[in-house]
């Protein structure tokens, strides 16, 4: 069946399924991962590098010529320090994209969706095709559409939590409120999850933890990408409509007489 | 000279560039980014920008992370 593809920042990727690089048990094991997963976009943090300059480096384990990276500012408490990293980010070369995070707080790393708001008007006026986490709250992500994000990225559930889709009717009144894409970013624990969140009409899932945390973060990876895929398909071919009674299959005329 | 890298205390030469600093260090230069004083110094201007006594020096590299 054929599908559109998801355009950021003016560039078209086929893959829904955006990946990330943390927690991994090693290197190799998440290039692995990323292979599997079939993703073209994978997310990286920006952090200090350890002095002197030694040791194997993250950049070893991705092909940038494939794959697209896309810098987060994890870790960063207010506009000026998410700012601020976007563009130390674009000066490393890693170009215009940014998943813009604002934390409010670090027990929950909720979004701060005031220093959110400034840092994407900013960030857009700036250049960047800015991709905010934010509440699965669609006044919020309205206010970010219109603020110049280039998508909406509402938890599905605390980051790392592996909640799965908490509030789904949310969700489904973002992707009714605002016209650029809609990630689900954060809270997704396993397959199902990832096609809830497609099955429901998003245009993509970022997610990390559920794939590097698990026993065996390869197999993972390449559930994920299924399940991303059947959703988006199902969510395309339209799903029958909920009923509480049962609706017979086969016809009710032509059955035996079987009465004695 | 004293100046901070990465949050560490260094006695680096006086009027060691930026450029000569990476070096020292050993810091490869693909996709790293380096502030000066909150300052993001750009790529071209490393052999160009003296460090001064006390400069707060950020280098910065994509590392694993994401949700």
């Amino acid at each position: 069946m054929y599908d559109t593809n998801l355009v950021l920042g003016g560039k078209d990727f086929t893959s829904r399924l955006i990946v990330g690089t943390g927690k991994y048990a090693t290197h190799e094991i998440m290039r692995q991962a990323h292979e599997e997963s079939g993703a073209e976009i994978i997310t990286v943090a920006v952090r200090r590098v350890s002095l002197p300059g030694k040791g194997e480096s993250l950049l070893d384990f991705i092909d940038t010529k494939r794959f697209t990276l896309l810098p987060n500012t994890a870790g960063c408490y207010t506009a000026d320090e998410a700012i601020r990293t976007a563009y130390l980010a674009r000066e490393a070369g890693l170009g215009e994209m940014v998943k813009l995070e604002v934390i409010g707080d670090a027990r929950t790393l909720f979004p701060d969706v005031q220093g959110l708001l400034e840092a994407t008007k900013t960030l857009a006026r700036e250049g960047f095709v800015v991709m905010p986490y934010t509440n699965d709250d669609p006044i919020i992500a309205k206010r970010l559409e219109d603020a110049g994000a280039a998508c909406v990225m509402p938890l599905g559930a605390p980051i790392g939590s592996g909640l799965g889709i908490r509030n789904p009717y949310n969700i489904k009144i973002i992707l009714e409120t605002v016209s650029v894409p809609v990630i689900v970013d954060a809270g997704v624990g396993t397959a199902s999850d990832a096609a809830i969140a497609m099955e429901l009409g998003c245009d993509g899932v970022l997610m990390n933890t559920a794939i590097a945390g698990a026993q065996d973060s390869v197999a993972m990876a390449r559930a994920m990408r299924l399940a991303v895929e059947a959703g988006r398909l199902a969510y395309r071919a339209g799903r029958i409509g909920k009923k509480l009674y049962a609706t017979a299959s086969s016809p009710i005329e032509g059955l035996p007489d079987w009465t004695s | 000279m004293k100046i901070m890298v990465n949050g560490q205390e260094m006695e680096i030469a006086d009027g060691l560039s930026v450029d000569g600093l990476l070096t020292h260090l050993a810091v490869k230069r693909e996709y790293t980014a380096v502030a000066v004083n909150r300052e993001i110094t750009p790529k071209g201007s490393y052999a160009a920008v003296a460090l001064r006594e006390g400069d707060r020096v950020e280098i910065v590299r994509p590392m694993g992370g994401g949700r």
